[in-house]
C-alpha cells in the first residue's frame, strides 16, 4: 500500500526553533507549522484573514491540493471575488499542530536529524495548543492584530478560543457550525473512530509506522463513522435512498459479505481515499483534542467569562440539519456572548446538507458570510 | 438627555423606513448603544448607525429577516423577545427598542421589566386597539375587527397582547415605569395634534409610541 505521499510532499513551513510549551505541560523542542497564504498583505497589515480548519482539513483551502490532486477544500469560499475574497484579504491557512500537512505532530521526527517519528510519543494536544502556535506563526509573519478569524467544526473551536485567548488580535470572528464544548455524542462517536483504528493489526500499538504500513482498515471506518455524522438522513436519502449496486440485486438477497446497498460503497469510497492522506496518529491525536475542548470549563463553568469585554465581532452560524453540531449549541455561545454584551450577529442557514454543508455550496451561508465581513471591514475602516 | 428631534435644525429622516421607525430613530440621541427587538431586516439600526453613530444591534425571530439583515454587514442574531433578553446584564444598553412586537409577544409585561432591566430607557411602539375603527368595526358587526394594521382574522393573528393606549399608560403606572415621551399617529403618519389628550390619543391614533424609564 503506498501512503509515502505524506512524507514526500514538500510543504511550506514556519520553523521555530525554540519550540512550544504545550498546555500537558510536555515542551515540543522544535515546532514546524505548515502554512499556506492567498492575496497580498496592506501596508498596514491589517487585512489579514486566518482560516482555522477542520478535523480532516488542512491548509490548502484554496488552491490543488498536492497529496489528493482535488482542488482546496473550501474553493467555494475563499478566492477572488468570492466571501473571503483574497483580492480584498490576505488569507492565512496553517496545519494544525498535531497534524500530518506538514506541521509537527505524530508524523514529524521527533529531534532535529533524526529520522525517528514521535509517533504514540507525541503528547496530547489541545485547541489551545493549535491557537497559541497559530499566534506564533502570525506573529512570524509580522500581524498583530488578524482582521478575522473564520473556521468551522474543529476550526470554529479555534475561533471560539482565539476570540477567547487573544480578543484584542481578533477583530472579527466567525465560528461555523462548531460547539463551545464537545458532547457526549461527539465524543461517543470519535471514541468509535479511535477504537476501529486500535482495533486494526497493522496499527500495532501505534508503531506501524516501523515497517512502513498502515491501519487502513481501521482508518477507514474511523472515517466512515465520521463521515455519517457529517451528513444528515435527508441527505443520505436523497443521494442514495435505497438503492442497490449490483443489477442481480434485484433478483434476490444479494451476499451480505459484499457490498450491496450505494451508501454502502461510497461510504467506503470515502473511507478508502482517506488512508492515504492522513496518519492514524494524528487522527487520535486531533479527536482527543476536540473531546478535551470545553471553553467554559477553564473559565469555572462560565461561558460568557470566556468573553468578557469582548472588543471582537462575532457571526455564529449554524446550519438547520446539523445533529453533531446543532444549533441549540451555537445558541448557547450566542448567549454567552450576549452575556458578555459582545457584539454578536446569530444566523441558522436552512439547509438539509448536515454537518457537511459548510463545505457546500450554500448560498445563502456564502452571502452571510461575505456581508459579515463586508459590515466588519466598514468598521475596522478597511478600504 | 438630548432629544434628536428638537433643536438643532439636522433631522434627517429617512424615505423609505417605516413611519414608526422614523419616529424611533429621532427619539434616539446619537453615539447611544441601542439594541432592537425585532429588527426584520435591520432597517432601523443600520440607520441609527450610518446617520447617527450609534452602536446598534438586534435581535429578530425569523430567520430570513436575520441571514438578510446579517447579509448586509448589520450584527442581528436570530432570537426570541420571550427567551434571550434574560442573558444580557443589567443596563447593558441605552436603548432598547421594541417596535410593533409588544403585542405579538407571550408575556409583554415580562418583555418590558427585560428592557428596563438591560437598558436606560425602553422604547415602544404598538398598534392602538383603542382607534375609533377598531372600536366602529366590533361595535357595528359584533365581530373581530380587520384593518390595515389589524389585517388577519383572530384565528391566525400572532398579535395575542393587543392593547390601547390607555391600556398601556395603566401598565406604565403599575410597574412604575416613568413615561418620558408618548405621541400617537394616524393613518396618514402625521402626529396627532390630539397628544396632550390620552382620551382622543386613544380614540384617533392608530399607533402608538412611548419612550419609558424606571422610576
Amino acid at each position: 500500500m503506498n501512503h509515502s505521499a505524506l512524507s514526500v510532499v514538500d510543504h511550506q513551513r514556519a520553523l521555530f526553533a525554540d519550540g512550544m510549551m504545550l498546555e500537558c505541560g510536555v515542551a515540543l523542542p522544535r515546532m514546524e507549522i505548515a502554512y499556506r497564504t492567498y492575496g497580498t498583505l496592506n501596508a498596514d497589515r491589517a487585512n489579514a484573514i486566518l482560516i482555522c480548519h477542520a478535523l480532516t482539513g488542512d491548509q490548502y483551502v484554496a488552491e490543488r491540493h498536492p497529496v489528493t490532486g482535488r482542488g482546496g477544500w473550501w474553493d467555494m469560499v475563499v478566492g477572488p471575488g468570492l466571501p473571503i475574497d483574497t483580492n480584498r484579504y490576505f488569507v492565512i491557512c496553517s496545519n494544525v499542530l498535531g497534524g500530518c500537512m506538514g506541521s509537527t505532530g505524530p508524523r514529524s521526527p521527533r529531534d532535529a536529524d533524526g529520522v525517528q517519528p514521535w509517533g504514540t510519543d507525541f503528547p496530547p494536544i489541545t485547541i489551545r495548543d493549535m491557537v497559541r502556535a497559530q499566534k506564533r506563526l502570525i506573529e512570524r509573519l509580522g500581524i498583530d492584530r488578524l482582521f478575522a478569524v473564520v473556521g468551522g467544526s474543529m476550526g470554529g473551536m479555534q475561533v471560539l478560543d482565539w476570540a477567547s485567548a487573544y480578543p484584542e488580535s481578533v477583530f472579527a470572528a466567525v465560528p461555523i457550525a462548531t460547539a463551545p464544548y464537545h458532547s457526549a455524542q461527539n465524543i461517543a462517536f470519535n471514541e468509535v473512530g479511535r477504537q476501529a483504528i486500535f482495533a486494526d493489526q497493522d496499527y500495532k500499538a501505534g508503531r506501524y509506522w516501523e515497517d512502513d504500513s498502515i491501519p487502513a482498515r481501521g482508518l477507514a471506518v474511523a472515517r466512515m463513522v465520521a463521515h455519517i455524522t457529517y451528513l444528515s438522513e435527508e441527505a443520505l436519502t436523497r443521494k442514495f435512498g435505497r438503492r442497490q449496486r449490483s443489477t442481480d440485486a434485484a433478483a434476490g438477497i444479494s451476499s451480505p459479505f459484499s457490498d450491496m446497498f450505494e451508501v454502502e460503497s461510497y461510504l467506503r469510497y470515502q473511507g478508502s481515499s482517506f488512508v492515504n492522506r492522513f496518519d492514524a496518529n494524528s487522527y487520535l491525536t486531533i479527536t482527543r483534542a476536540c473531546d478535551y475542548f470545553d471553553l467554559a470549563a477553564e473559565h469555572g463553568d462560565n461561558l460568557s467569562a470566556a468573553f468578557a469585554g469582548s472588543p471582537t465581532r462575532f457571526c455564529l452560524i449554524s446550519f438547520s440539519s446539523d445533529w453533531l453540531y446543532p444549533t441549540a449549541e451555537s445558541r448557547v455561545v450566542a448567549r454567552a456572548l450576549n452575556a458578555a454584551a459582545a457584539n454578536v450577529s446569530f444566523v441558522e442557514i436552512a439547509s438539509d446538507k448536515g454537518h457537511d454543508a459548510f463545505l457546500l455550496d450554500e448560498p445563502d451561508f456564502h452571502r452571510t458570510l461575505a456581508g459579515f465581513l463586508a459590515g466588519c471591514a466598514e468598521h475596522a475602516g478597511l478600504a | 438627555m438630548p432629544d434628536a428631534s428638537d433643536g438643532n435644525g439636522v433631522r434627517y429622516v429617512a424615505k423609505n423606513m417605516r413611519l414608526d421607525l422614523r419616529l424611533i430613530a429621532e427619539m434616539i440621541p446619537a453615539k447611544t448603544k441601542v439594541l432592537d427587538i425585532g429588527c426584520g431586516d435591520g432597517t432601523l439600526i443600520d440607520h441609527l448607525f450610518r446617520t447617527r453613530g450609534c452602536d446598534a444591534r438586534g435581535i429578530e425571530i425569523d430567520m430570513a429577516e436575520v441571514t438578510h439583515a446579517v447579509a448586509h454587514g448589520l450584527p442581528v442574531m436570530q432570537g426570541d423577545a420571550d427567551s434571550d433578553l434574560a442573558q444580557y446584564p443589567d443596563g447593558a444598553f441605552d436603548f432598547v427598542v421594541l417596535s410593533r412586537t409588544l403585542q405579538a409577544v407571550e408575556r409583554p409585561r415580562e418583555v418590558l421589566r427585560q428592557m428596563l432591566r438591560i437598558g436606560r430607557h425602553a422604547v415602544v411602539s404598538f398598534p392602538n386597539f383603542g382607534f375609533w375603527q377598531v372600536r366602529w368595526q366590533l361595535l357595528w358587526s359584533g365581530r373581530m375587527p380587520m384593518t390595515s394594521v389589524w389585517a388577519r382574522p383572530w384565528h391566525e393573528t400572532p398579535n395575542i397582547h393587543p392593547c390601547t393606549i390607555r391600556d398601556f399608560f395603566v401598565l406604565c403606572h403599575e410597574e412604575g415605569y416613568v413615561v418620558e415621551k408618548w405621541l400617537a399617529v394616524d393613518e396618514a403618519g402625521q402626529r396627532a395634534p390630539w397628544r396632550r389628550f390620552i382620551g382622543l390619543a386613544n380614540l384617533f391614533g392608530e399607533q402608538a409610541l412611548f419612550q419609558l424609564r424606571k422610576a
